[in-house]
């Protein structure tokens, strides 16, 4: 019998490039073709959320004050109408798409930073953590704006951070942060801070609902001022995430592989860590505590467009603001009585169930 | 000269695994590191990646400290394969090769031909190229060692540190990838370290060896001179000859079994027989 050597390679090379280059450019096409379908859904979805309300408004209307508001048109337009449509309706919009946006992508970096399929900015306390700092400045009496930024993001930072030292303190054993424990801490370290925001707002004498609004989250009676508080945490985290998502991708394979690789592990880890704290930080200073957003939509854009981090991040914003924007809605419209739902109610009731089939199929797969 | 290892100490905690090791390697060397399970194979391997700060004494990589080089710049020298490789994100086998193009990319620059070029290379290399767009977590545990491997090929390193690499592989792929390593050795003076079990694959491939004993090391030399029944025994405390291939010149060894001196724990199993 002869043996064959070692395959000498007599593939033509050319071809393989143009193969491997074409497939490539596919997978581009791809993201691009996914990339306008959710800005246009974005695009929509606005306008729709818009449109829906106590109030009817016509599309005409909300494309009169929309344009006149850019500076394009100036139609004569009834005071209350502009009021409703501009101040109130399309601020609460904008600023539920940012916060979705937000959300979805501190969930993507937290999972691949951890490792951990179930790691969002709940489920790992960051979110509760923030919302606590929040609720302890403004029982100080901290507030107000100064040029046109509000102290209460950095209070949420420094609670996100805090409750994140604490979350890994406690997971840790013998020197590797378990997988299991660190959502179970997560947990814990998320409900006590729960409790300790209860107490602080009941000790401030503020009504329940407030509490509920405020560890539920709710986008009630928020506004543009809101979006500019929210605005430059997010840019400055989302900035922070995309530079280093090719980063995200090596450190997807553990640490060990990613010193190999050249990658500066614990700078970059931190630098990713501080980018998910501050879009944290953002959402959370200006909704309170939204659950779930952050835990599905990066596991439905990982089934759509693979596990490489930098098309993950992009199009897990889009579809994070497009997810919020309609819960958002959802809460607005679902009790016939008119009041409102804190919107984490309607993330968690949709979320709830994906949570459980996570659980349940990466056992049976035994893999993420 | 390409490492240079002066007194070196390493441990972990409060425990030191190897003391006093002195050794430089050149440019253009296939070494092997043998020793019995606990010596310090895999430490001494991780000092030398850079991942296990030194306990004493210092570890130079072309004229400067392991420990002062850039992480990329260290990787663009340094490649290494560990022992296993486990990936739980699904990406395609091109999409981890790639990786290796890490330490040559612009920080934010796009992917290049050049990039595309060399993964592919290193795919077909370590025959792999099949798996291009197959999920790293659906490959079987030898594949997925291939495409690590091609992975650091990728990198275009000086030096390869390879830790067991082909342990969980078949005899005729373990072959494949040492005839690349000894191919890229001879053409491009790659440098190879590669801590291995299997000490006739080391007499095959390593034109030096280093043995690692009791914390330090006991020998290190030409393999033809150093491979030999009496070093093979003291080391590994089992009973050994040394032959010689009569066609390829190279030596093997044989293990004889253990009853051939009987040992305490032998004497043991007697007295547990009913």
């Amino acid at each position: 019998m002869k043996i064959s050597a070692i395959p000498a390679g007599e593939l033509d090379r050319t071809k393989e490039l143009e193969e491997a280059r074409s497939r490539r450019q596919a997978g581009t096409r791809r993201f691009a073709a996914a990339l306008v379908a959710l800005s246009l859904g974005l695009v929509l979805s606005v306008a729709l959320a818009t449109g829906i309300g106590r109030m009817e408004v016509g599309w005409e209307t909300i494309g009169a004050v929309i344009l006149s508001k850019l500076g394009l048109y100036a139609p004569a337009l009834d005071r209350t109408t502009e009021v409703v449509i501009w101040g109130i309706r399309l601020s609460r919009v904008v600023l539920s798409g940012l916060v979705g946006a937000c959300l979805a992508v501190a969930g993507v970096v937290f999972q691949g930073l951890l490792l951990n399929p179930l790691a969002d900015p709940f489920t790992i306390g960051v979110s509760t953590g923030a919302a606590f700092g929040v609720a302890l400045l403004v029982m100080l009496g901290v507030g107000g704006v100064f040029w046109g930024l509000s102290p209460l993001p950095l209070g949420a930072l420094a609670g996100a951070l805090t409750a994140m030292v604490a979350v890994m303190i406690l997971s840790r054993e013998a020197g590797r942060i378990r997988k299991e424990s660190l959502i179970l801490a997560g947990i814990v370290v998320s409900t006590f801070l729960s409790a300790l925001i209860s107490l602080i707002k009941s000790l401030d004498e503020e009504s329940l609902s407030a509490i509920v609004f405020w560890i539920m989250g709710s986008f009630s009676g928020r506004g543009w001022i809101h979006v500019g508080f929210l605005l430059p945490y997010g840019a400055a985290g989302f900035l922070l995430t995309a530079c280093h998502s090719r980063e995200l991708d090596i450190l997807a394979l553990g640490e060990e592989q990613s010193h190999h690789l050249g990658v500066a592990v614990s700078r970059v880890r931190l630098k990713l860590l501080l980018g998910a704290s501050l879009l944290t930080a953002g959402a959370v200073s200006v909704s309170g505590v939204i659950g779930f957003v952050g835990l599905v939509v990066p596991h439905l854009m990982r089934m759509l467009a693979g596990p490489a981090h930098g098309r993950l991040l992009t199009l897990s914003a889009f579809a994070g603001a497009l997810t919020l924007i309609w819960a958002d809605v959802l809460s607005r419209i679902l009790l016939a009585s008119g009041q409102e739902l804190p919107v984490g109610v309607v993330t968690a009731l949709l979320g709830g169930p994906f949570f459980f089939y996570l659980l349940k199929s990466r056992r049976s797969r035994g893999m993420w | 000269m390409v490492i240079r290892v002066e007194s070196l100490d390493l441990g972990y905690g409060d425990r030191l695994v190897l003391t006093g090791l002195d050794f430089l390697v050149n440019t253009g060397e296939f070494v092997g590191i043998l020793g019995p399970n606990g010596s310090g194979k895999s430490t001494l391997l991780h000092a030398l990646s850079g991942l296990l700060p030194p306990k004493g004494g210092r570890i130079t990589v072309k004229g400067e400290g392991l420990g002062s080089l850039a992480s990329r710049l260290r990787a663009q020298i340094l490649a290494v394969v560990p022992q296993s490789a486990e990936v739980r994100f699904p990406f395609s086998c091109l999409e981890i090769v790639l990786m290796g193009r890490y330490p040559r990319r612009r920080r934010l620059g796009t992917l290049t031909d050049e990039d595309l070029l060399m993964a592919l290379r290193a795919m077909r290399q370590t025959t792999t190229a099949h798996l291009k767009e197959r999920p790293i977590t659906e490959v079987s545990g030898g594949e997925g060692q291939r495409v690590v491997i091609a992975r650091a090929l990728a990198q275009a390193p000086e030096v390869l540190l390879l830790d067991e690499a082909t342990s969980s592989l078949d005899v005729r792929k373990k072959l494949e990838i040492f005839e690349i390593l000894k191919i890229l050795n001879k053409a491009r003076s790659l440098t190879v370290l590669c801590a291995m079990h299997d000490l006739n694959l080391a007499a095959l491939y390593c034109r030096r060896l280093m043995f690692l004993k009791d914390g330090r090391i006991i020998k290190d030399g030409p393999t033809d001179e150093v491979f030999t029944p009496d070093l093979l025994q003291e080391v590994y405390e089992t009973p050994m000859e040394v032959r010689w291939h009569p066609v390829y010149h190279r030596p093997y060894a044989v293990m004889l079994p253990l009853t051939l001196s009987p040992t305490a724990a032998a004497a043991d199993l007697e007295v547990a027989r009913p």
